[in-house]
């Protein structure tokens, strides 16, 4: 026998079909068929609508695109990764290389609307804008500061207030610009994003809070404690970026509600409560339909309105009636 | 007074919208199992719809309205879901009221708001009463 060789841990294959997590299973199906290129988005129809836009449109909406993709190239590069080697099943590891390639999609898409709609000097300017921006290179520092450190746990909730919270300064203004029916196909390449990113926010906190039973009452007590303030120091962080980009267009306060919105909505993934009052979250109903087009009917019944309201006899149903 | 019977997964967003009202409530299991209803019921589920709405409809929650008994009683459907999903938001209620022909009561993301859980209790009641 070879000296040290019974010391060797055999490497695994990967077996699908013996699931410890069925969530991983789950959010692979989901990611898999949700994929997309940003090549399938007709960007070129916004060519009109992007010259009715002033110069000083123009370069917010460049330099918030390029603010975003510096967040996902964090994400891609830095953030996914970092989180590999915490995995506790090959699943999650999967699942997690999966979000990493879809990050890079994202960041590359603001390329392609780079490429149809503006003049090369114009980006190559809110290149170097991003550079000097301090907010924009603050917040991503900060975040890197966490996946670059040995806590599992600190690792995710960094994440989840990346994918959660952090890009929503950059998601309003083309969801903005869809209310007012401009940049409609550009919307459409960004509702993609926002998509996956959603799943991405629920699967690294569904993990997270999965690490998180496993720790000691004062372990959960300190991580909960970081994880508010860590949120409020983004937060100052995201309302200072938010009004160098947006005083100049009067939209800062509307940003903001939504800044509260999507902070409440990174907890609720990491399964804490929410910190900002509702009354600071009442989210322009512009917005709102923006994200969810067609779904934006009012569903409370007595109301009169959303759903129609037919009393009929249950029919019969078996598994094949129902789409899935 | 009827209750209500819902369905949440692991990451506990429905489970926690449900404990929060504080009703009468009877959780449907992951693994399939031969439960039957004798009263009428309020249905409150997550969204699973992948981009093209396939999907929306949680398998356990599917399993149990093919029966017979338990698809009687269905009186109304509410239903959780996140804005982000864009138009397949909160997709579960329209399937379900649709296949069930009952009316779909609410919807919220996530976990729900304090004024969502307000909301849907008032709802509930004034249901109930009619």
């Amino acid at each position: 026998m070879i000296p040290g060789e019974n010391t060797i841990r055999p490497i695994h294959a990967i077996n699908w079909n013996h699931m410890e997590d069925e969530k991983d299973l789950e959010i692979w199906n989901r990611l898999t068929s949700n994929f997309w290129l940003p090549e399938k988005v007709p960007l070129s129809n916004d060519i009109p609508s992007w010259s009715s836009l002033t110069p000083g449109e123009q370069q917010l909406t460049i330099r918030v695109f390029t603010g975003l993709t510096l967040l996902d190239t964090v994400q891609n590069t830095v953030g996914v990764i970092s989180l590999l080697k915490d995995s506790e099943t090959q699943h999650e590891e999967s699942v997690l290389t999966n979000i990493a390639f879809m990050e890079a999609v994202h960041a590359r898409s603001y390329s392609s609307i780079f490429s149809t709609l503006c003049l090369t000097p114009d980006v190559d300017d809110a290149y170097r804008w991003s550079l000097e921006s301090e907010y924009l290179q603050k917040k991503a520092r900060d975040v890197i500061k966490h996946y670059k450190g040995d806590n599992p746990l600190k690792k995710k909730i960094a994440s989840v207030f990346l994918e959660s919270f952090l890009f929503y300064s950059g998601f309003y203004l083309p969801m903005y610009w869809s209310s007012r029916a401009k940049l409609t196909n550009t919307a459409d390449l960004i509702r993609l994003i926002i998509r996956d990113e959603a799943i991405h926010g629920y699967y690294i906190g569904y993990k997270f809070q999965k690490g998180l039973k496993k720790q000691t009452e004062s372990t959960q007590r300190d991580l909960k404690r970081f994880a508010v303030s860590f949120l409020l120091d983004l937060y100052e962080i995201e309302s200072k970026y938010t009004e160098n980009l947006y005083d100049p267009v009067g939209l800062t306060e509307d940003v903001k509600i939504f800044l509260h919105y999507n902070a409440n909505k990174a907890l609720v993934n990491l399964g804490y409560e929410p910190i900002f009052p509702e009354e600071m979250c009442l989210v322009n109903p512009a917005i709102l339909s923006s994200l969810s087009p067609t779904s934006d009917e009012n569903h409370d019944f007595f109301s009169g309105s959303g759903a129609s309201y037919v009393i009929g006899k249950a029919v019969a149903t078996m598994d094949e009636d129902w789409v899935f | 007074m009827g209750f209500v019977v819902y369905y949440s997964s692991e990451t506990g967003n429905t489970f926690d919208f449900v404990r929060r009202l504080g009703v009468q409530a009877f959780r449907i299991e992951k693994q399939p199992s031969p439960y039957l209803l004798d009263d009428p019921y309020v249905l409150i589920i997550p969204t699973y719809a992948d981009g093209k709405g396939h999907g929306a409809v949680p398998k356990a929650v599917i399993h149990f309205l093919n029966h017979v008994q338990n698809r009687v009683l269905i009186r109304a459907v509410i239903a959780g879901g996140n804005r982000n999903f864009g138009m397949t938001y909160a997709l579960a209620g329209t399937v379900v009221s649709e296949k069930c022909q009952v009316p779909y009561l609410y919807r919220f993301e996530m976990r729900g708001t304090n004024n969502d859980v307000h909301r849907v209790r008032h709802l509930l009641n004034q249901f109930w009463e009619q």
